[in-house]
């Protein structure tokens, strides 16, 4: 086991550097420049742009420029400064990365809950009523886009029945967060759904509920042990990749709600060329989703002992 | 590749190792022999699904090829005496403007029916570009493996460890005329990773079936190997993951217009977009782009979910 993680860990480390650079890389190649932002239409002298460009170290070659980053990001913590408020990208982290983690936890509470509840029922009752009903729900939360189900939502329950905050105010407030966390989780709600439903469906039919059934046990405990732990290896690797996804999706639920959290960083430093703050909030977001990865691996072996890591 | 088909007329039908799928289980009912694709096509007519999305997606091309046979009106020139008229009466359905006029005074219908072009192109223009990038990669992947996959899979985690919506926003935010060639760029950049897992999954289960040998026995050039015995193997997952993609591609493209990212013109995503900032006066702007957005991507994440079905022996 503490072989198999570390083997993990080590392959972690190619991908890590490398979605780092990707991502570095295309900042920096794409034309822009986020000095000649800081200035209006009149543009600033020639000679403070160049010092300021120096003073950030963008006159250097791209890939010297990324060394240094990926030096001070692992040997200091130290993300880098914000071009354009000149504040510290940790600080400006340290700010949106909470109101964000708690965003997409209420998120992931509401998709793993209710998708793993409608994926059971469906399955257990595979081709009838209850199931077609949860396919056509399901199908309906993939095909409406996030930010179509955001205005209806509004429209509906902020605007026409006054129940919600149209927008989110105090972000440590979980009822103003309710509705942006419903529709973040939307999407992945249905695939969590369908997920569940298809593997319960299967699984029901295995031999060993058949023996469990006929040895006896009560129906919850067939369910909610015997069949429940052989269901959800698939759903858990969906969920692990989900986490990731979720903080990356909450750009357009952030914005819709106008949420100052890691998606509104993530959008202006995108829109303002800010390499520096968008490539540190990329690396933690990379970072979060390898983490999640590996647990969700080290995560089969607990629930299906047939699983066993050298 | 010429000599390919040459070298397949000469050996004809005798051909041992032929591309078809081997038929040895279903050799003792001869009058029910059918390959996957016939079993899938037999399946797929019965599904009330595939009827549904097959209708929804044809009349979804008309309307990307001819919008003229469904509307008269420009959706570029306003009249802005117009602007946020809105035609609620039942009277008015089937009229040309019966969907009402936006805040330029555009009718929301012609806007409607020419936004389809973009988000059709998009959707199709992705989905090749993808399969074909994530196929080459996955095929090469899964048939070299040893150093080859490993370096191809390690450059796919990287590819897929970048949420995509900020992958494709960066490079959107560069170019200041998106054209649908650029926004189809973008999105297939960030969006082969997908098919390139399936592809060597695939790949490495077929590669060691006894036809695929035979055919190395025989001496036949890695390319044949590849495309005329492998693939046809490994199309169907790959084809299911492509119909799914569709519908989830055009929604992407969507909702980059939305943050502002997307393409430059008449698309459903900018004028939803536009919509949603006079979502207090005049609902029905943002409300008539969002169905037509909505039905779309339903229309083809059923198609996907009907050919699942059909090519998965696992759901009869």
């Amino acid at each position: 086991m503490g072989r198999y993680v570390a083997r993990r860990l080590l392959q972690m480390i190619p991908v890590f550097f490398g979605t780092t650079l990707l991502i570095f890389l295309m900042v920096y190649a794409l034309p822009g420049d986020p000095v000649r932002g800081l200035f209006g239409d009149k543009g600033g002298s020639p000679q403070v742009i160049a010092a300021l460009r120096h003073e950030y170290g963008l006159d250097q070659n791209i890939f010297l420029q990324y060394y240094h980053y990926m030096k001070g990001i692992l040997l200091h913590a130290d993300f880098g400064t914000q071009i354009a408020s000149g504040r510290p990208v940790t600080d400006v982290l340290g700010d949106a990365f909470p109101v964000t983690l708690r965003l997409a936890s209420l998120a992931f509470v509401i998709e793993v809950v209710l998708g793993i509840v409608l994926g059971i029922v469906a399955g257990m009752r595979a081709g009838k009523l209850a199931d077609n009903a949860v396919l056509l729900v399901s199908l309906l939360l993939i095909s409406v886009p996030v930010f179509v189900l955001g205005f209806i939502l509004k429209v509906v329950f902020a605007f026409e029945l006054n129940w919600l905050p149209p927008n989110v105010n105090d972000s440590t407030n979980y009822n103003e967060l309710l509705m942006p966390a419903i529709v973040l989780a939307a999407a992945s709600l249905a695939y969590v759904t369908r997920l569940t439903r298809t593997s319960v469906a299967e699984n029901l039919r295995a031999d060993y509920i058949r023996t469990a059934i006929a040895k006896g046990l009560p129906k919850s405990r067939v369910v909610g042990v015997h069949l429940m732990r052989n269901s959800l290896i698939p759903v858990i690797t969906y969920l692990g990749t989900d986490i990731g996804a979720l903080m990356g999706g909450a750009v357009v639920t952030e914005g819709l709600f106008n949420i100052q959290g890691i998606g509104g960083t993530i959008y202006e430093s995108i829109v303002r060329r800010e390499g520096t703050t968008l490539v540190g909030l990329v690396t933690i977001l990379v970072l979060v989703y390898l983490l999640a990865n590996l647990l969700v691996d080290l995560l089969y072996a607990v629930l299906d002992p047939r699983i066993r890591y050298a | 590749m010429p000599d390919v088909t040459k070298t397949d007329v000469k050996t004809g039908a005798a051909d041992p190792v032929g591309a078809t799928p081997p038929v040895t289980a279903t050799a003792s009912t001869p009058e029910k022999a059918r390959s996957l694709w016939g079993d899938a096509w037999a399946d797929l007519r019965r599904s009330w699904i595939f009827l549904v999305s097959s209708v929804l997606i044809l009349v979804l091309l008309l309307i990307t090829f001819f919008p003229g046979w469904f509307t008269s009106e420009d959706p570029i020139l306003g009249d802005l005496a117009k602007h946020y008229l809105q035609k609620p009466r039942l009277s008015d359905v089937g009229s040309a403007d019966w969907l009402g006029y936006d805040q330029q005074g555009r009718s929301v219908f012609a806007r409607v029916i020419y936004g389809a072009r973009a988000s059709i192109a998009v959707g199709f223009g992705t989905t090749v570009v993808v399969t074909v990038l994530g196929g080459l990669v996955g095929m090469i992947a899964g048939y070299f493996g040893g150093l080859v996959d490993s370096i191809l899979s390690r450059l796919t985690d990287i590819f897929f460890g970048i949420p995509f919506l900020l992958g494709t926003m960066v490079i959107l935010n560069s170019f200041q005329e998106r054209t649908t060639w650029v926004v189809i760029g973008a999105l297939g950049f960030f969006g082969w990773t997908q098919v390139a897992r399936v592809m060597r999954g695939a790949v490495i289960t077929t590669k060691q079936a006894d036809y695929v040998q035979a055919a190395k026995a025989l001496g036949a050039s890695t390319p044949r190997i590849m495309f005329r015995h492998i693939l046809p193997n490994t199309l169907a997952p790959v084809i299911v993951v492509a119909t799914i993609s569709l519908g989830v591609y055009i929604s992407a493209e969507a909702t980059l217009s939305f943050l502002g990212l997307g393409l430059s013109g008449v698309s459903w995503g900018n004028d939803i977009s536009d919509g949603g900032n006079s979502i207090r006066v005049a609902q029905w702007i943002m409300l008539y782009p969002s169905i037509m957005l909505s039905i779309t991507v339903l229309a083809f994440i059923m198609l996907g979910e009907a050919v699942r079905n059909a090519l998965d022996p696992k759901m009869r």
